[in-house]
This record gives C-alpha cells, structure tokens and sequence, in this order.
C-alpha cells in the first residue's frame, strides 16, 4: 500500500508543478499590490472569475482558444484593474488597511453576485480539440492544455520580472514601493504608478484565467477556492517577493498534489489552510521575505 | 457610558414592544423575519465585541457558530444530551475555539489584514476537517429529530424561536452595555485606538484580546445551538459558510462598529433592504450586490454607520440649543 503511492509520488509532484505555475500567477499579482501598494486586495479571487468567464464568452461566442485569449483577456484586465484603483478603491480608502481589506470584500460581494445574477450559478466548463491529447512520459500522461499553461504561467513570470528590472516603468515601482514620498519628491507620480501597479496585478490574473479555463470549471465562486491558495502562496513566499510566489506556488501545488494522495481528496485541502495558519504565526515575514 | 433615565426608559419601551410583539403580529412570516433580524443582530453583537470594541476584525467567525452547532448536535443526536444542557456544551466549546485561535495569533503580533485573514484560514481549516471525519457526519450532514419542548429548543410555534431569538439579542445587548461601562471595555477600546499606547499604560493588550474572542467565541457558540434546534439540519457549508462570517461584520460596519445598538439597527436595515429588493426584483444575488455597494459606501463616507449619523445629528442639535 504505502509502496503504491509512494509509486505514484513522481506523477504527484509533476502534476503539482503544472497546477503550481497557474497558482504562482495568480498569486504573483497579489505580492505585487502588495508590495507596492501595502494593502490586500480581498477581491482577488472574484476578478480571476470575471477573467475566467470573459475567457468563456470568447470562446463560445466567438470561438477564440483560450491561449490566445490571453492577448486580449490580458489587457482587459491591466484596463479594469486601473480603472477601479484609480477611481474607485484609491479615492475610496481613508489610509487604514483593514479599511481596504473591507472595501475589497464589498467588491467582491458585487462582483461575485454579479456574475450569479447575469451568468447564473451554474458551472461552465470549455473542451478543447486538443483537450484529450496527451504527452506520455510513461508514468504519466501529460495533458496538452496542463503543458501549455505551465511554459506560459512561467513566461509571463518572466516577463514580469523583466518589466519590474529592466524597464523604466519597473524602476519607477520599486522606487514607490521602497520610499513613496522619495519618489514623489523625484517627480514620480504615485498615484499613476499605484494604479499602473493594481492594473498589473489584475492583468496576472487575466492571463491565469485563460490558462485556468480548460483545465478547470467556472462558476461565480471559483474565485474563493484561489483566494485562500494565493493568500497561502504569498505568505509563504513572502508578502511582495517575485521569486517568492513563484516557489511558493510550487511548494501549494505540490503540497496539494501529493497531499491529496496520501490524505484523499477531502482531506488533503486541509494542507493549505494548515500551511497558511502555521506560517503567519511562526514566521510572518515567509520564507523568501525581508523584515516587513 | 452611562444611562441617562431617557435612554432606560426608551430601552425599557422597546423590550416592553419586543416582548409583546407576537401579541400584535399574527403573521408567521413576519414574526420568522423578526426572529431573524433578532438572530443576526445577536451574531453580528459577537463579532461587534472583537471587532468592534477592539478593534480585531474577523472574517471567520462563522468557525463559532459552526463549532457550537456540531457540538451541541453531536451530543443530542450520539449521547442524548438535551440541547438545554448542550447549549452550555457550545458556549465552552466556542469560547475554547476562541482560547486556541485567539492564544495563538495574538501571541504571535498579528493585526489589522493578518488577523483577518487567519481567522478566515481557521474556518476553512474547520470546514474541510468537518467534512472529512466520521463524528460530523462527514458531507452528508446531521439531520436532528422534531421534538418540540422547552428541554430540546425546539418549539412548535415560531413564537417560541421568536422569544428564543430576543432572549439571546438581550443577553448580547446586556454584555455590550456591560463593556462600555466597565474597566475591561475601555481596555479593549484602548487597544483599538493604539494598541502600543495601551500596552505602554500597562495594559495586558494579549489576554484582553483572548478574553474578547472567548466572549465572541461564546456567543458564536450558542448561536450554533439555536441555529440547529431551529433548521434541524446541518453541514459543514452552512456551518462554516463565508457568507455568514461577512452577514455578521456586515450588519455590525452598517449599524456602528462598537456602540451597543448599532448590529440591531445594521440587521433592521438589511433585513428591510433585503425585503424590498426581494420584492421588486426577485433574483438570488441581487440584495447581496446592494450589500455590497453599501458596505463599500459606510467604510468610505460613514466611518461610525448608521448609529453615528444618528448621533452627529443629535449632538449638532444640542450645539445649536446651546
């Protein structure tokens, strides 16, 4: 028995990796707006649904892969996260952070009940032409969509990080996220970075969404399964580190993988919210960040 | 605080109404409202006392409710305890949940998002290991037994659930007039306003913070209980839902974070807005879009809720009397 699965333990952590990849993107944009903007973006999840569902409409209403859904899903996401920080959640909040945190859950409320009232609760799920086709490494099948998700979720991360040291833009960010009056001081304008920053982050998420479709379902809740497994990423990876949430969704996706087949499916969530309540209580900063 | 005879006789005048309300109201459906509106304003007191008072804000208290539920549940339906006496099981059982959760993350500094979010973590922790042992009854839930009798808390009117609801609303009210009058309540709005300020003055900001939870954690608990006897039925969803942790901030923000009366006043006018988009647009999801846009419009424009519009009007009469 337990020779089984330790047998089954490559195909685990392999499986773990490709989940892991999506999950890192997702998150990644969280530890963005966190570090630069300082605040948690409770909403998170509700606006990967939104993507995950403009990916759906695309599809079956003008019946655009997914993958190449991502050239539009993208933008869109960078236009609304702008949108909304700075017309909405950047006027709205009066400094406290839980003040932002409630904001964000009130936006979340809209959105998801949005999404329930026009696109109702029912689960949508898209099949692919190549959905079933597979890679065979000989312990396992590697579907086509799962590849493909992982080498994209891993070049846009490092597009990401391009775009964060290479660029002036990049520059600027870390610049407001190290000493915001500094940059202020220098003739940065912060709070078009702020917006430029959030507008980011919801375009991770727009890219996630795409990748996430054919490979997982979508209803107006799909955003609260991922909440937890970002907040869990960037806790672990530390709150507004790159590589943190890359290695920190390895680490979840496998955790997940692997502990769903020794504990079961049920069970094997508990891993996450384990993981997440441990680390904030014995080492807050996670395990890539610096001294907050 | 203390009661000027206006505010003892208005407060007198409204249990009096409370008391006699079934009297008047014939309708079941309007009296199921009230007990209700009763239930949550007492849940979202629980959270008020934390969140309120000092200042922690949860978004996992539902793990209270949901912990009182299964206990009191479990030991009706496998032992036979009365839920009389199961009610008192939950209490403890909350107000222990509340030791651990509240022990641990204070010990270790975490505040303001952090605190939240951790409590969010607990209930979900809760709910998938609910869902996962035997002695829960696992996904498929607790069905308990219609027994009605004073011994089981159950009733066969919904009178008697109503009277249940206001017994616990005035016992939750009684400890919130209790904290803003006693040393233990300015402690705790102390850590709320400066929590560094309030250890350098010689506060014990940890154990008070642990004696706030426990209370909530209590309260929580019972809440479970009442929730069980009434519905019958239980799962882990509907015990650890999310959706009751954001009901009970929800009604608490809306009414007035840290007065006394300000969860009763948010759940009337949720309840009544609830009412109204119920009857105009009947959508599942639509009064929860209006929670949310409301929510979003008390934390940018009324920082105090509804009770502290009340009250600025109030004092801006007395200015100009003086």
């Amino acid at each position: 028995m337990f020779l089984e699965v330790l047998s089954l333990f490559p195909a685990g952590i392999i499986n773990g990796l490709m989940f892991g990849a999506i999950y890192a993107l997702v998150a990644l944009g969280l530890t963005l707006i966190y570090g630069v903007l300082h605040i948690i973006n409770f909403a998170h999840g509700a606006m990967l649904m939104l993507a995950m569902y403009m990916a759906y409409f695309l599809f079956k209403i003008l019946n655009i892969d997914p993958y190449v859904a991502i050239l539009i899903v993208t933008p869109a996401g960078f236009v609304f996260g702008y949108t909304i920080y700075r017309w909405g959640i950047g006027k709205l909040s009066g400094g406290r952070d839980q003040n932002i945190l409630l904001i964000t859950l009130g936006l979340s409320i809209i959105l998801e009940n949005s999404a329930l009232v026009f696109f109702t609760g029912d689960q949508q799920t898209i099949s692919l032409a190549y959905s079933y086709e597979a890679f065979d490494l000989g312990f396992l099948y590697l579907s086509y969509p799962k590849v493909i998700s992982f080498v994209a979720s891993l070049a846009i991360c490092l597009l990401l990080w391009m775009l964060m040291t290479l660029t002036d833009l990049g520059k600027a960010i870390r610049a407001v996220a190290k000493q915001r009056e500094g940059a202020r001081l220098v003739g940065i304008d912060v709070e078009h970075v702020f917006a430029v920053t959030f507008g980011i982050g919801v375009a991770c998420l727009g890219a996630a969404g795409c990748m996430l479709l054919p490979i997982f379902y979508v209803d107006p809740y799909t955003g609260n399964i991922f909440v937890i497994v970002a907040f869990t990423i960037v806790v672990l990876g530390g709150m507004g580190s790159i590589v943190g949430a890359l290695l920190g969704g390895f680490i979840i996706g496998i955790t997940e993988s692997v502990g769903g087949l020794i504990l079961g499916e049920s069970l094997g969530q508990v891993g996450i919210s384990l993981i997440f309540i441990l680390i904030l209580i014995f080492r807050p900063t996670g395990i890539f960040g610096s001294k907050v | 605080m203390t009661f000027s005879p206006k505010t003892v006789l208005l407060i007198l005048f409204g249990l009096f109404s409370a008391a006699l309300a079934p009297v008047v109201i014939s309708s079941k459906f309007q009296l199921d409202v009230l007990t209700l509106i009763f239930f949550t304003a007492y849940i979202g007191q629980s959270w008020n006392i934390l969140g309120g008072y000092a200042g922690q804000f949860s978004f996992g208290g539902v793990m209270f409710f949901g912990t009182g539920a299964y206990t009191s549940s479990i030991l009706l339906t496998s032992f036979g305890v009365p839920p009389i006496i199961g009610i008192f099981a939950a209490i403890f059982m909350g107000a222990f949940l509340g030791l651990i959760v509240g022990y641990l993350s204070f010990r270790s500094g975490l505040r303001g998002s952090y605190f939240a979010l951790i409590t969010l973590a607990f209930a979900e922790l809760l709910r998938v290991l609910a869902n996962s042992v035997e002695f829960t009854g696992g996904g498929v839930g607790l069905f308990l037994t219609y027994a009605p009798g004073l011994h089981n808390l159950q009733f066969n009117s919904p009178t008697g659930f109503y009277y249940f609801s206001l017994v616990l609303l005035v016992i939750s009210l009684a400890i919130a007039m209790w904290l803003e009058r006693s040393r233990f309540g300015a402690q705790l709005v102390a850590i709320r306003e400066n929590e560094d300020a309030a250890e350098a003055l010689g506060i014990d900001t940890l154990k008070c913070k642990v004696y706030a939870i426990m209370i909530m954690g209590g309260m929580g608990g019972a809440a479970g209980t009442f929730y069980a006897q009434k519905y019958l039925y239980i799962d882990p969803p509907i015990s650890y839902s999310i959706a009751l942790s954001v009901e009970m901030l929800l009604v608490t923000i809306v009414g007035g974070m840290g007065t006394v009366f300000g969860p009763l006043v948010g759940s009337f006018f949720l309840h009544t807005v609830n009412e109204f988009a119920r009857h105009f647009i009947d959508t599942p999801g639509v009064s929860l879009i209006v929670y949310g846009f409301i929510l979003i419009l008390i934390i940018s424009f009324l920082p105090n809720g509804l009770v502290g519009l009340f009250r600025k009007k109030r004092k801006k009469k007395d200015d100009n009397d003086a």
